[in-house]
């Protein structure tokens, strides 16, 4: 009989207890090794991504430096690519996007924060909204060919005849185009910016509000001289990573935006973006082509990290300050 | 008797009109609160319209094609009739199963990591770290990097590339959600356990995994139901096939990628097939995040 | 039955020195075939730069109810939590001293603290059952110390032993957490008893409890004493009174700048409160039922 803690003397006798067997201590080593060895692999796994896009854009890089970013052509047959176009068109898809998603989000976060309806009214509308964001990028896209499209072309096109000079009516809307793919943009961010809109806006102190009242302010006094500035900066953050959700957006803009590598101000104008640039261009891509979009596959991740990292940062920033200034 | 003659003066000296503590409609603050109040209750309305107008075009025009044929046959080329979704819906079930196979051990494991063995450890801060960037990875960039490693090594797109480009996307919700389901588990259920005398693994696997079960499974659901909707990552991976799968490393159809190829093409049988496809997929996605959201909020009732 | 027999682990130690004689006159026995079983030999006790315990020393009698009494912040719950190694959960906890079992220090670095923990069993502050059914929580011990026997019976030995049984006989496959509260505490302590540990600690075990269901408890731990040495922390004067056969009076020392606990006097139960020896002891107690 091995020695063990209750060795030393008769075992009492009843005493079922024993120590864990070597079984168990080996099997609770290995199981703590493979927790860590898996936590480990999400971050390995971020740095192989980085690192096998990059390897792989590498030659690109090297071929068309950075008049790949100025150039405005993306000419396979001349091995002559640049991006200029889907870069500002990304940008701009997204800031029409978010800006649109940002005046809705930030009423129906009003609406669902300040008792204006009652509870049950409260509760299906942020189902609703919560919901938008289980519908798949692709299911959007069909629905903006069938439904967007055609409910917006008269008033587009009029708006074309009409004012046509204003550089941002300067096109028809035949078919895909900038303002369709922004549309449905607002409505996929729309439950990010709604959901973190909330929160920050119910993160106001009721003391302050009740101060605000206590002053003789009206409902919407309170609410714009008060609520939205006290909680403007996770409303900013919501902003940030709605604009980080935009940018990388990929199926509903490839159906929508036409694919022409295009510049203008022109809301009806097709245009591309850097995600629907790799979604249409990689499964038919040649060898170079390939490198080509790796590198653009690059530049999307940089940005899109960049963004992300800045508004995950700027949320938590918030939630520092209103723990700290309680 | 003498209480008069002061309100008198206050009234007098302080020059309050009573009558103003009445409502006016007139007045320009009651107009503007009018005009907001109808402004916010506009944007409201207007932000609930794409839901149900999505709902109801699907339900309109793919409803139509729902039939046992939707779901046996194979999908029709440029021109013919009938036609079903057969092979994209078992596309999609196999590259999900794949995906999730590949994700939930890592997930789970890894959420235990950093909810259990080092909740404050920098490893901890540093993966947390990383699993907030996949989130916000595009889902195109899961595409192009499963790509480059897996489908340039193999030398042809597979149903299995597809299946570890969903992974990724699946991993980050499903860490994220085993951590906080994890630590939401009362601290003295850990310390009976570790009191009984479990090792730290036989307390995590025996009481606080069981405990912990029901968020977890709604992350996972979650993450499933984001997968079984992602096109991006699938269009140059599993790519497409018109045909019945019959091995994973060979391309494959799916729901998402059928949507996208169908709904350019000017012939309406196929455009009919999208419409009934998109239909499939959200009842699909909507019936694993209702079911999500419904096991959660039951399991939190008991 | 051997339950005793098996493979050598890294828990396993070699038969230790006899165990240096313990302060306060308690009569050691380094094979623990005395009256003490447990013997705490403590210098100080940290959490990170933090001294929360120093010099307690005391021997813990077999077959009896040992408790400790003190004011809040006394380090009464960290000295109990040291004797099963519970503190080791904690970070930044570091023990200076000995605490000897059956002749064994639990603190030497070869001593698996998992093992520690099979033989010294723990009733907690707030009840804890699993969220499993009550028949699960019972022979959770069991199953985790591989035992072979007969689970059915044991777990009815376990629920008698807990004064539980006629409560719950026809609903033994209900979650545990249906119980009321003092259910809940008496279903823990069945769970404890099932593997039949050497050492019960019962870290306030009445705290959360309405004087009914405390009433029961203390019943119970008089009933358990005869099979199991129970230590026990309260900050209830009476219950100790009620129930102990041994007290100790830990009091906290502010004169070195931090909150520092320590053992004040221990001994009989009695003496402690009709006859206490130091002038803290005197003032608490006074203090207590004045």
């Amino acid at each position: 009989m091995s020695a063990t803690l209750a060795e030393h003397t008769e075992p009492a006798p009843l005493s079922i207890s024993r120590p864990p067997t070597n079984a168990e201590i080996v099997w609770d080593r290995f199981f703590r090794g493979a927790c860590f060895c898996f936590a480990w692999l999400t971050i390995l796994l971020v740095v192989l991504i980085i690192w096998e896009i990059g390897k792989h854009a590498f030659p690109a890089m090297q071929a068309q430096g950075l008049e790949f970013i100025t150039g405005d052509k993306w000419d396979a047959g001349n091995n002559k690519f640049g991006i200029l176009p889907e870069i500002l068109g990304t940008l701009y898809s997204s800031l029409l996007g978010v800006g649109i998603a940002t005046v809705l989000g930030v009423a129906v976060a009003i609406v669902l924060t300040q008792d204006f309806v009652p509870p049950i009214l409260e509760v299906f509308l942020k189902n609703v909204i919560e919901l938008l964001a289980a519908i798949p990028s692709v299911v959007y896209g069909l629905w903006g060919i069938f439904v967007v499209i055609p409910a917006i072309r008269p008033a587009a096109n009029w708006l074309h005849e009409h004012l046509g000079e204003i550089p941002l009516f300067g096109t028809r809307l035949s078919g895909p185009g900038m303002l369709p793919a922004a549309l449905v943009l607002a409505i996929m961010v729309l439950p990010t910016i709604t959901a973190i809109s909330r929160d920050s806006i119910a993160a106001v102190p009721p003391k302050i509000r009740e101060a605000a009242y206590g002053l003789g302010a009206t409902k919407w006094e309170t609410i714009l001289a008060v609520i939205l500035p006290t909680s403007s900066r996770g409303i900013f953050g919501s902003v940030i990573l709605g604009f980080g959700r935009a940018l990388g957006e990929t199926m509903a803009l490839a159906m929508l935006v036409g694919n022409a590598s295009n510049i203008s101000w022109s809301l009806f104008a097709p245009g591309n973006t850097l995600a629907a640039l790799l979604a249409n261009k990689f499964p038919e891509a040649s060898r170079v082509e390939i490198d080509a979009l790796m590198y653009a596959a690059l530049v999307l991740l940089t940005i899109t990290l960049a963004v992300n990292v800045l508004g995950t940062w700027i949320i938590m920033r918030t939630a520092v300050d209103t723990k700290g200034g309680r | 008797m003498s209480v008069l003659p002061i309100r008198r003066q206050t009234m007098v000296e302080g020059d309050i009109d009573l009558s103003k503590l009445e409502r006016r409609l007139r007045e320009p603050r009651t107009l503007i609160n009018a005009a907001l109040n109808w402004l916010v209750a506009g944007l409201t309305v207007l932000a609930m319209v794409p839901l149900f107008s999505v709902i109801f075009m699907l339900l309109w025009r793919g409803g139509q094609r729902l039939g046992i044929a939707l779901f046996t046959e194979l999908p029709p080329g440029a021109g013919m009739v009938g036609g079903g979704i057969g092979n994209a819906l078992l596309g999609t079930v196999i590259m999900v199963g794949i995906a999730t196979l590949l994700s939930v051990p890592v997930g789970i494991l890894g959420g235990i990591y950093l909810a259990e063995f080092g909740p404050n450890t920098k490893t901890a801060s540093v993966v947390r770290f990383a699993a907030k960037v996949l989130t916000g990875l595009p889902s195109v960039i899961a595409g192009v990097f499963v790509y480059a490693l897996v489908v340039t090594t193999m030398g042809t797109f597979s149903a299995l590339a597809g299946g570890v480009a969903l992974s990724i996307l699946m991993l980050p919700t499903i860490i994220l959600t085993a951590e906080d389901a994890i630590r939401m588990v009362p601290h003295r259920m850990r310390e009976a356990a570790i009191g009984m005398g479990c090792t730290q693994t036989q307390a995590i696997l025996k009481v606080i995994l069981p405990t912990a079960r029901p968020g977890i499974l709604t992350g996972v659901m979650l993450a499933v139901a984001r997968a079984a909707g992602e096109t991006a990552p699938l269009l140059f991976t599993a790519l497409f096939s018109d045909y019945w799968i019959r091995r994973l490393h060979e391309p494959s159809a799916s729901l998402a990628v059928i949507i996208y190829d169908f709904s350019g093409q000017p012939y309406p049988n196929l455009i009919e097939i999208a419409w009934a496809a998109s239909l499939v997929l959200v009842l699909i996605v909507l019936g694993l995040n209702i079911a999500a959201q419904f096991y959660l909020r039951k399991s939190f009732t008991k | 039955m051997d339950t005793h027999d098996h493979a050598p682990t890294p828990a396993t130690i070699k038969p230790a020195a006899p165990a240096p004689v313990p302060a306060n006159g308690a009569h050691a026995n380094g094979n623990g075939n005395g009256h003490s079983i447990v013997e705490v030999k403590l210098k100080a006790l940290y959490y990170g730069s933090f001294k929360a315990v120093r010099d307690t020393d005391l021997a813990i009698k077999r077959n009896a109810i040992t408790a400790f009494i003190g004011p809040s912040g006394c380090g009464k719950s960290t000295v109990l939590r040291s004797i099963n190694r519970m503190n080791d959960l904690v970070r930044g906890f570091r023990f200076d001293g000995h605490i000897h079992f059956r002749g064994r220090d639990i603190y030497d670095t070869k001593i698996d603290p998992v093992a520690v923990r099979r033989h010294i069993g723990m009733v907690f502050q707030q009840p804890n059952p699993f969220a499993m059914s009550i028949y699960r929580n019972v022979t959770f011990g069991l199953r985790l110390n591989g035992y072979k026997g007969n689970i059915q019976d044991k777990v009815e030995q376990a629920l008698r032993g807990s004064a539980l049984w006629d409560e719950v006989k026809e609903k033994l496959h209900q979650s545990g957490l249906a119980l009321s509260g003092g259910q809940q505490q008496r279903l823990c302590i069945a769970r404890a008893i099932a593997t039949e540990p050497e050492v019960l600690l019962m870290d306030e075990p009445c705290s959360a409890l309405d004087p009914v269901a405390t009433r029961k408890i203390e019943e119970l731990m008089l009933e358990l004493k005869k099979r199991f040495t129970i230590i026990t922390v309260t900050h209830n004067l009476q219950q100790a009174k009620r129930v102990a056969d041994m007290t100790g009076f830990l009091y906290v020392d502010t004169t070195q700048g931090a909150r520092t606990g320590y053992l004040v006097e221990y001994g009989p139960t009695e003496g402690i409160f009709n006859d206490p020896k130091e002038k803290h002891t005197k003032d608490y107690i006074q203090g207590a039922f004045s």
